[in-house]
C-alpha cells in the first residue's frame, strides 16, 4: 500500500511550477512552428516556462473562460474585445499580423485566379459548382470565413454536405481532408507555408486587404480568474510586445519566407 | 480393528429429516431421512442418480434442500462446516505449487509449523514434488493432495465423493489407507463409490440409497451377505449397472 | 519507405525529443494502467464471485463503461479539473496528471469487465472447493487474482494496448504540450495536422514496435504458464 501511494505520488509530482503558464492559442503560431522559434528565446531572456495549448481561437476563448489559461493568443479580434469587455481579459493588443489566403487544387476549377477581388472569389466557387473545404469550429479562420461569405451575399450552409463541407476540425486536418477532395480552403498563409502535405494544390487567390489576418494578445483578467499567474503573464505580454519579442517574431522564417508580421507598435 | 465408537465425535449423530430437492420437474431427493450413530466408515452406495452426490452436498452445505432438516451433533449444517473436510471425484488444485497449495489450505500451521505441510505431504508420499506445479501431477497424485489438504484442518467428519473413481490402483490403495486411519483416529468418514470392492475394504456401515430415498441401511457384514431389498440384491448382482 | 526510415532515423539517432514523448506515453500509460488494475481486478473480481441483488446490472454498466468513447471521458475530465472546475483548486489540468486520471477512467472498466469474465470461468472450478476450505470475502479475491494472474495479463494488456494508443481523451486534458504533455499519439496527430504525414507515420511505427514488444512478453508469459498448467 506504501508503495503504491509513492507511485501515485510520483505520478502527480509534475505539478505547475511558479514561473510558468499555460497559453490558450490559435493553432496556426504552432503548426507553423512559432512557438518552437520563440518560446526558447523568450525563456533565455524572462526564464518563463510556457505552455501552449493549441487548440483553435474559438475553443482557447471558451478555454481561457473557464479560467484554463493565463495568457489567450488567437485571431479573431471582435471576439476578443468581447472577452475583454466581459471582464475576462484584462486588456488585448494587436501582435502580428499575416493574411489569409484561398488555396486549391491545381487545375483551378473555379478559375480562381482570375478573380477580381475576394468576393468574386467565392463566388466563382459557388457557381462552378466546385467544393469548398470549411474549418466549421468557430475559429479564426471560419469566423473569417464565415464574414467573407456574407460580404459575397451566399449561404453556404444550404450547400454543406454537397459543395461546402465543414470539417469541423483543426487547420491542418481541414487541409489534410479539403485537398484530398479537391476542395478550395481559407487558410492562413503562416498555416499555408509550412504545411509539408500539400498534395496537387496551390496558393490560388491572395494579396487584398479583407484578408488582412490580426493575431492579437490578451492576458486573463486575475479579477475573474483568482488562480491567474498574472505576473508570469503581464512578462510574456509585454514581452512579446516589446522591440525584442516583435523583432523575434519579423525574424522567423519559413523556406525563406516570413509568416508573421509584428504590429504592436 | 481400531474402531473406537467410544471416542467422542461433535459431530455425531448425524440426523437427516424429510430431505427434500427438486431440480427441473424431477424429485431427486424425495423426503429423504437418515440417521448416522456410529464413527467409523459409512459407505453410501446406489445406483446412478439415485441422490447419493447430492446428499453429501447437502451435508457439506454446498446446496440447501428445499425442505428437510440436517443436525450434525448438535449443529446445523452452517455451523458445522469448520469442522468438516470433503475430497471431491475431481481435484480442484491452485495454480501453484504443490507446497503453496497445502499452505494455502492452513494459512496458519504456514506460518507456526510448516513443517506439518511437509509431514502431510509425506503422508500422501509426494514429499518429493513439494515445488512443482500442483496441478502437472497425476491423477492419483492430485487426489493424494486434495485429502492431504482436507485432512490438514482434522475434520471431525470427512466426505469422499467419489474420490478414487479411475485412479492408479496405487493411489487407491493408499488414500483407503489413510482414510482408515484417519478413521481409526475418531474422524467419522462418509464416502460414496461404486466400487464394491473399495466398500468392502472400507466400510463398517452400508447406505443404499434409491430413488432418492434410503432403501437399506445395515452393518457392511450384514449388507454384503444378506441384502434386505430388493434392488440392494440386483445392484450387488451387477443387475444394475451403476 | 519514407515514414519509416524518417522512424529509423528518429530511433537511431537517439532523438530527444521523440525518447521523452515516448517516455512519457510510457510512464502515464503505465501509471494509469497500475492504478486501474489495482480498483479494476478486484471490482471485476468481485462481482464474478459475489451474489447480491443488482450484480447484473453493475456488470452491464461496466461492459457498457467499456465502450466510453475516450473524447467524452475527456470531456468529463476536463470539467472536473478545469480551473472553475470542481477539482480544479487541485492545478491538475494541462499535467501529465490529468491524463492518468483520463486514463484510469478511461480503462478501469475493461479491466474490470475483462477480468471478470475470466475469474468467472475460474470462478465455475473453484467455486466448491472454497466454499468447503471456508476461503471467502477478501481472502478470496486475492486468491482468484493469484491464481488467474496468468490469463489476467491478457485483461491488463488490453488495458495497456487502450491507453497507450489513446489521443482523444489525453489531448482535452493533457493539451498537447510540448515537452510537458505530449505523447506519441498527441505528436501523431500534430504531426499529420502540420500535413508531416511521413512523420506521422514514422512516430505510429514506433508506436507500433513498442505495442509489439509488449505483446510478445505477454505471450511469452502465457507460454511458462501453460507449460506449468497453471494458464
Amino acid at each position: 500500500m506504501k508503495h503504491l501511494i509513492t507511485f501515485i505520488a510520483f505520478a502527480l509530482s509534475t505539478h505547475a511550477l511558479a514561473d510558468t503558464i499555460i497559453v490558450q492559442s490559435t493553432t496556426s503560431t504552432q503548426n507553423s512552428g512559432l512557438y518552437d522559434y520563440l518560446l526558447p528565446i523568450l525563456k533565455k531572456e524572462t526564464g518563463l516556462q510556457v505552455n501552449v495549448v493549441a487548440v483553435g481561437t474559438g475553443q482557447a476563448i471558451k478555454n481561457a473562460m473557464r479560467c484554463d489559461g493565463d495568457v489567450l493568443l488567437v485571431h479573431a479580434k471582435s471576439a476578443e474585445e468581447k472577452f475583454v469587455a466581459d471582464g475576462y481579459g484584462g486588456y488585448r493588443r494587436d501582435l502580428m499580423y499575416n493574411d489569409f489566403v484561398i488555396v486549391g487544387p491545381k487545375a483551378d476549377p473555379a478559375n480562381l485566379a482570375g478573380a477580381r477581388d475576394v468576393i468574386d472569389a467565392l463566388q466563382r466557387i459557388k457557381q462552378a459548382g466546385a467544393k469548398f473545404a470549411s474549418r466549421g469550429d468557430d475559429s479564426g479562420t471560419h469566423k473569417k470565413e464565415r464574414s467573407l461569405w456574407q460580404a459575397a451575399a451566399i449561404d453556404p450552409e444550404a450547400g454543406s454536405g454537397q459543395w461546402y463541407l465543414e470539417t469541423g476540425s483543426g487547420m491542418g486536418a481541414t487541409l489534410n481532408t479539403g485537398l484530398g477532395l479537391g476542395a478550395y480552403v481559407l487558410t492562413d498563409r503562416a498555416t499555408w507555408i509550412s504545411f509539408a502535405n500539400k498534395q496537387d494544390s496551390i496558393l490560388l487567390f491572395e494579396g487584398e486587404p479583407a484578408l488582412f489576418n490580426q493575431y492579437g494578445v490578451v492576458p486573463v483578467n486575475v479579477g475573474k480568474c483568482p488562480n491567474v499567474n498574472q505576473a508570469a503573464a503581464e512578462t510574456f505580454t509585454q514581452w512579446l510586445l516589446s522591440n525584442t519579442g516583435q523583432a523575434a517574431i519579423g525574424a522567423y522564417q519559413v523556406e525563406g519566407k516570413q509568416l508573421f508580421f509584428p504590429n504592436a507598435h | 480393528m481400531l474402531r473406537s465408537a467410544s471416542m467422542p465425535n461433535s459431530l455425531l449423530p448425524i440426523r437427516i429429516n424429510d430431505l427434500r430437492l427438486v431440480k427441473g420437474n424431477r424429485a431427486v431427493l424425495g423426503g429423504l431421512d437418515l440417521v448416522i450413530e456410529e464413527s467409523g466408515i459409512t459407505v453410501i452406495m446406489g445406483p446412478n442418480g439415485a441422490g447419493k452426490s447430492l446428499l453429501l452436498r447437502c451435508l457439506h452445505g454446498l446446496i440447501t434442500p428445499d425442505c428437510g432438516a440436517i443436525t450434525l451433533g448438535s449443529l446445523a449444517v452452517a455451523n458445522s462446516r469448520d469442522e468438516q473436510a470433503m475430497v471431491f471425484q475431481h481435484p480442484v488444485l491452485l495454480r501453484r505449487t504443490v507446497l503453496q497449495n497445502l499452505a494455502f489450505a492452513a494459512p496458519e500451521i504456514a506460518k507456526s509449523a510448516p513443517r506439518h505441510l511437509v509431514q502431510a505431504l509425506e503422508s500422501v508420499n509426494l514429499a518429493d514434488r513439494a515445488d512443482q506445479p500442483a496441478r502437472m501431477l497425476s491423477g492419483g497424485e492430485q487426489q493424494r493432495l486434495a485429502l492431504a489438504r482436507a485432512l490438514l484442518s482434522k475434520p471431525a467428519l470427512l466426505i469422499l465423493d467419489e474420490a478414487t473413481a479411475s485412479l492408479d490402483p496405487a493411489s487407491v490403495l493408499l488414500i483407503e489407507s489413510l482414510v482408515k486411519t484417519q478413521s481409526a483416529m475418531g474422524t467419522k468418514v462418509i464416502l460414496v463409490s461404486h466400487d464394491q470392492g473399495q466398500a468392502r475394504r472400507l466400510a463398517d456401515e452400508i447406505v443404499f440409497i434409491s430413488n432418492g430415498q434410503v432403501a437399506e441401511q445395515s452393518s457392511a457384514k450384514q449388507f454384503f451377505t444378506t441384502p434386505q431389498t430388493p434392488v440392494a440384491k440386483a445392484y450387488l448382482a451387477g443387475e444394475i449397472l451403476f | 519507405m519514407d515514414a519509416l526510415a524518417e522512424a529509423f532515423r528518429l530511433i537511431f539517432s537517439l532523438d530527444a525529443d521523440l525518447f521523452e514523448i515516448l517516455l512519457l506515453s510510457i510512464r502515464v500509460s503505465l501509471v494509469a494502467l497500475g492504478i486501474s488494475a489495482v480498483i479494476g481486478l478486484p471490482l471485476g473480481t468481485y462481482l464474478a464471485i459475489t451474489k447480491f441483488p443488482g450484480r447484473k446490472f453493475c456488470t452491464l454498466l461496466l461492459n457498457a463503461l467499456m465502450g466510453m468513447p475516450p473524447v467524452v471521458v475527456g470531456l468529463m475530465v476536463y470539467l472536473l479539473l478545469s480551473r472553475s472546475g470542481p477539482l480544479g483548486w487541485m492545478g491538475l489540468l494541462y499535467t501529465p496528471s490529468a491524463m492518468i486520471i483520463a486514463q484510469v477512467v478511461l480503462i478501469t472498466p475493461i479491466i474490470a469487465a475483462l477480468s471478470n469474465q475470466v475469474i468467472e470461468n475460474l470462478y465455475q472450478e473453484y467455486s466448491d472447493t472454497f466454499y468447503s476450505m471456508g476461503v471467502t470475502g477478501r481472502r478470496a479475491i486475492l486468491a482468484y487474482l493469484v491464481d488467474a494472474r496468468y490469463a489476467l495479463t491478457t485483461c491488463i494488456l488490453a488495458g495497456f494496448g487502450r491507453a497507450i494508443a489513446e489521443v482523444g481523451a489525453v489531448i482535452i486534458v493533457g493539451g498537447n504540450i510540448d515537452h510537458l504533455t505530449r505523447v506519441m499519439t498527441t505528436a501523431i496527430a500534430l504531426e499529420t495536422s502540420k500535413g508531416n504525414l511521413a512523420l506521422a507515420l514514422g512516430l505510429g511505427a514506433v508506436l507500433f514496435v513498442l505495442s509489439l514488444l509488449v505483446n510478445a512478453l505477454v505471450i511469452g508469459v502465457r507460454e511458462y504458464a501453460a507449460k506449468r498448467q497453471y494458464a
